[in-house]
């Protein structure tokens, strides 16, 4: 398509101008000493006021992390990250979180500027109840604020900062943490157990349907520092919670770590919601700076007829790598997985799921879309598998890549595995540029070409924009079309 | 991780000791088989830990390297070649092969069609056929371990040049027999030049003794210059004890077209590689694939298709039957270089489990450069669909009868490719014969 051509040049230059969360905040930082090392991770464990357990579990994850190597299989690029030179913990030095009132200025700020509402009676005013959220803020290492706290804890809802739960309610955490995404998973899953500073600790008690949803928000401000967050959730018996997260990053010209570990459990009839909106710092047109964004995320259906959906719209960071998993343990149990990654620039995109099928009768659906422009390269990566038990297991697989100009790359990489014959596994994928049938139609009813692009290219992620929850479609519509401005209107 | 080198197996170490053994007693250049050797040699055996062999573990697989087949005394290459049952009721001018070395007296050199010239592997490489040229197509293949061994240990063969312009309308038939009561391992590379707009078809069948633990590892090299058409039906009834490797690799100038199709029935653990690069533009392909597999097998599909020209278009149609405890694997994968606009690529993988015990693993892998083509792929699994038995025992088909039509029916969409009506109707007789064994 010649238009495509024209506008290559166009999309290379967009990143940098379009990402508009790349201002930094100039606030005072208390931060551990560069590198890592056993002394850094007593002083972050320290400053949080750990159980003693904790600080040996963090110790044992470090030194199993020294034996491990750095996964080269995925195909992204990028030089070696040095370990030693990035910070483990940064957090404001005015971090009383009591009120919002002793919150330093400047961090309300930041998230004013970014668009999330930290005070309740400002959220309270005109809004229909049901269409509150409420909202964790983590700040580089630190929450520094959760709001609706007290509402939720009515419902019998714990939803806090994951420190705060290892103080107020240990016992949950040390039965939960780990359990699904275990201390010595990956490289990355071993580096975030040594040295995970927050995140958020949910937990909805047996047949509570959570009275909102619940989100965390994710900035990463201080230069040279990883953020390493862990997000637990736990959904008892016949529960249901809708999470949302969404994550932000400043403008630099270096590299910034992002290592995540997400767990979830959903017992007996249970079901997650798990939403992301991931519009981390991509990096510049020729491909300096950005956020490395290695995350270990995945879900366990352990009860029966339980679900975990993960729904996902990535369009930012340098390099993501991130698998949203399925353990589909309970007989019966589901999960879902949908996804639009969109990259742009000189982006890497490495992700996918796996739907692991162990009880009977689960089922399974994958909708993963890519859109590749610029000069990026985008892989999805999935493994569904039936193990022998899995009686009348179900996948259905369908991955769509379009290409946006012929700088970039579309790959689809999906494992199939299936060990008894009551499984059935369907899966489907397709390559594709924007058809000229298609772009015709739209032109000759008066679209300009960008429109047309556009309309085409949101009805060609409309499959997942539905999974979202309604205030985060709407943000998911507009960020996918800021990603592609230039190839698409 | 894929970078630790563990420590030597027996068969790893049984095949250096071969090598040094055979290296200056082979033909040919021995640089050659040398800088093949200590590749394959660096690498090790593959095993699950090496992405490409994830599913196939070849070095828990081969225990033991078995010892090069001599040349077989002529009487009994006879009758090892008289016993051969597959393709032999077609007339095809035959090119027999008894434990990796080509028999003159079970062929029909002196007979063959007009335009083509067969030349044994082992005299082209002492002679130094200008042909060689042309061996290892394929740039991906040579980063093989199972085709850079066959590089160093291959005894003989053939060279088969097809003459520009040249229709052959009679096809030739590689027979590849093994023979004999102790472990032994075979390594022939057959190389098939099809000279600009020339056309032929070659049958190439694989049988051996049931009960011997032989490793025969054979390699096809295939160019087909422009405007060519090489038709190629290959089926697989290997020994049931045999672990048994083979490769296709194929490069296809303009307008070129290759039709390859496989059915494999025997062997233990087979792995069948194909290669395929689209150098020319507007080149087609067809690969398909049929296997059927029992108790104890292990069957491999690993194809790898790279369009690096303007207008490729291949179809890949490959179909498992499992029945009992056995393992398919399908691994394709369609790359498409920046340069390669327009192509259209298509490749399917199905897979039916008659009993619980089975296992399939299918891996359809897409790497695109360009944007402006239409790739896909589809994988499917499962059970025979209770509907459609119900359908046919409803009409009186006893069950088992009702399930070999499907079968039958579902394997029948990759034979039907083939273009020969005589290497298509001989296929679908061995696909009866293994039904009726089932029972």
């Amino acid at each position: 398509m010649p238009a495509v051509q024209e506008t290559v040049d166009r999309v290379r230059a967009i990143d940098v101008d379009q990402y508009k969360y790349g201002f930094e905040t100039t606030i005072e930082m208390e931060k551990s000493e560069r590198g890592i090392s056993e002394d850094v991770i007593r002083f972050i464990s320290a400053k949080k006021d750990e159980p003693a357990w904790m600080l040996e579990w963090r110790l044992d994850a470090y030194r199993r992390w020294q034996t491990m190597k750095e996964p080269n299989w995925a195909r992204v690029s990028y030089d070696r990250i040095d370990y030693d030179q990035l910070y483990y913990y940064a957090a404001p030095k005015r971090n009383a979180a009591a009120s919002l009132d002793e919150i330093d200025p400047e961090i309300l700020k930041t998230y004013e500027k970014l668009g999330i509402p930290l005070r309740e009676v400002e959220l309270l005013e005109g809004i229909a109840p049901q269409n509150r959220v409420a909202v964790d803020a983590v700040f580089d290492s630190v929450s520094v604020a959760t709001t609706f706290k007290a509402e939720l804890a009515k419902a019998g809802v714990i939803f806090m900062p994951i420190s705060e739960a290892l103080r107020e309610h240990p016992e949950l955490v040390r039965k939960y943490l780990g359990s699904v995404v275990p201390v010595t998973d990956n490289f990355f899953a071993t580096l975030n157990s040594a040295v995970f500073s927050d995140g958020s600790f949910v937990y909805i008690p047996p047949g509570v349907r959570c009275p909102m949803e619940l989100s965390t928000y994710f900035r990463i401000n201080e230069r040279d520092t990883g953020q390493f967050e862990r997000t637990l959730i736990i959904a008892d018996k016949g529960s249901y919670v809708s999470y949302l997260e969404g994550c932000t990053a400043p403008k630099r010209d270096d590299n910034q770590l992002h290592a995540a570990v997400v767990e979830l459990v959903a017992l007996d009839d249970a079901e997650i919601k798990y939403s992301t909106v991931q519009n981390w710092y991509p990096g510049d047109n020729e491909g300096r700076g950005g956020i490395y964004n290695f995350v270990t995320k995945r879900g366990d259906c352990r009860g029966a007829n339980s679900k975990i959906s993960w729904t996902q719209v990535e369009t930012g960071s340098a390099i993501t790598w991130k698998y949203p998993s399925c353990i589909l343990r309970g007989d019966n149990s589901r999960g879902e997985f949908y996804s639009i990654a969109v990259s742009n620039g000189m982006q890497q995109v490495d992700s996918g799921t796996k739907m692991i099928h162990l009880g009977k009768n689960t089922t399974s659906r994958i909708i993963s879309k890519g859109i590749s422009a610029g000069r990026s390269q985008n892989t999805y990566r999935g493994l569904v598998s039936a193990h022998k038990k899995a009686k009348g297991a179900r996948n259905f697989t369908n991955c769509d890549s379009l290409l946006i100009g012929d700088q970039c790359g579309a790959h689809t990489v999906p494992y199939i595995e299936s060990k008894n014959a009551s499984a059935v596994f369907e899966h489907e994928a397709t390559t594709s540029k924007i058809s000229e049938d298609q772009m015709f139609y739209c032109q000759s009813r008066g679209l300009t070409e960008e429109e047309a692009t556009a309309l085409i290219v949101n009805g060609f992620v409309r499959d997942v924009l539905q999974q979202l929850p309604m205030e985060f479609a709407v943000e998911a519509q507009k960020l996918i079309s800021i990603s592609l401005e230039g190839s698409v209107g | 991780m894929a970078d630790v080198t563990p420590l030597r197996t027996a068969a790893e170490t049984g095949l250096s000791k071969l090598f040094e053994v055979r290296r200056l007693k082979l033909p040919g250049a021995a640089i050659a088989r040398e800088e093949a050797f200590r590749y394959f040699e660096a690498m090790g055996l593959p095993h699950r830990r090496v992405e490409a062999f994830k599913y196939t573990d070849l070095r828990a697989a081969l225990r033991e390297a078995a010892p090069p087949a001599e040349a077989p005394a002529d009487a009994a290459a006879r009758e090892a070649v008289a016993a051969a049952r597959g393709f032999a009721g077609l007339d095809a001018a035959r090119i027999s092969f008894v434990n990796g070395h080509l028999v003159g007296g079970a062929s029909d050199l002196a007979g063959l069609p007009a335009g083509v010239a067969v030349v044994p592997l082992s005299a082209a490489l002492t002679n130094g056929d200008p042909l060689l040229a042309h061996l290892a197509p394929v740039a991906q293949s040579r980063e093989n371990p199972i085709y850079q061994l066959n590089a160093a240990f291959m005894a003989d063969g053939a060279v088969i040049r097809v003459a520009a312009g040249a229709k052959v309308e009679r096809p030739l038939h590689l027979r590849f027999v093994g023979t004999g009561r102790e472990a032994f391992s075979t390594a022939t590379r057959v190389l098939v030049v099809v000279e600009a707009g020339a056309e032929v078809t070659v049958l190439e069948t694989h049988e051996g003794p049931d009960g011997v633990a032989y490793q025969p590892n054979d390699a096809l090299d295939v160019v087909v210059a422009e405007g060519g058409r090489f038709l190629h039906s290959r089926l697989n009834a290997e020994g049931d004890a045999a672990v048994a490797l083979s490769t296709v690799s194929a490069r296809l100038g303009a307008g070129a077209h290759i039709e390859t199709v496989n059915l494999v029935l025997g062997a233990v653990l087979s792995r069948h590689q194909l290669y395929l690069h689209f150098a020319g533009e507007n080149a087609t392909a067809t690969v398909n694939g049929a296997t059927m597999l029992r108790d104890g097998q292990l069957a491999d599909s690993t194809l790898l298709a790279d369009h690096a020209a303007v207008g490729g278009v291949s179809r890949e149609q490959f179909k498992t039957v499992i029945d009992g405890d056995a393992t398919g694997v399908f691994q394709g994968k369609i790359i498409v270089q920046q340069l390669a606009q327009k192509t259209d690529g298509k490749m399917k993988s199905d897979c039916l489990l008659l009993t619980d015990e089975g296992q399939m693993m299918n891996k359809p892998e897409l790497e695109i450069f360009a944007d402006d083509v239409v790739c896909g792929h589809g994988a499917t699994c499962g059970a025979p669909d209770e509907d459609l038995l119900f359908y046919l025992m409803a009409r009186g088909l006893p069950r088992p009868e009702a399930e070999s039509l499907l079968v039958q029916a579902f394997l029948g969409e990759a034979i039907e490719a083939v273009s020969h009506a005589g290497a298509r109707a001989a296929l679908i007789g061995e696909i009866e014969a293994w039904l009726a064994r089932r029972g």
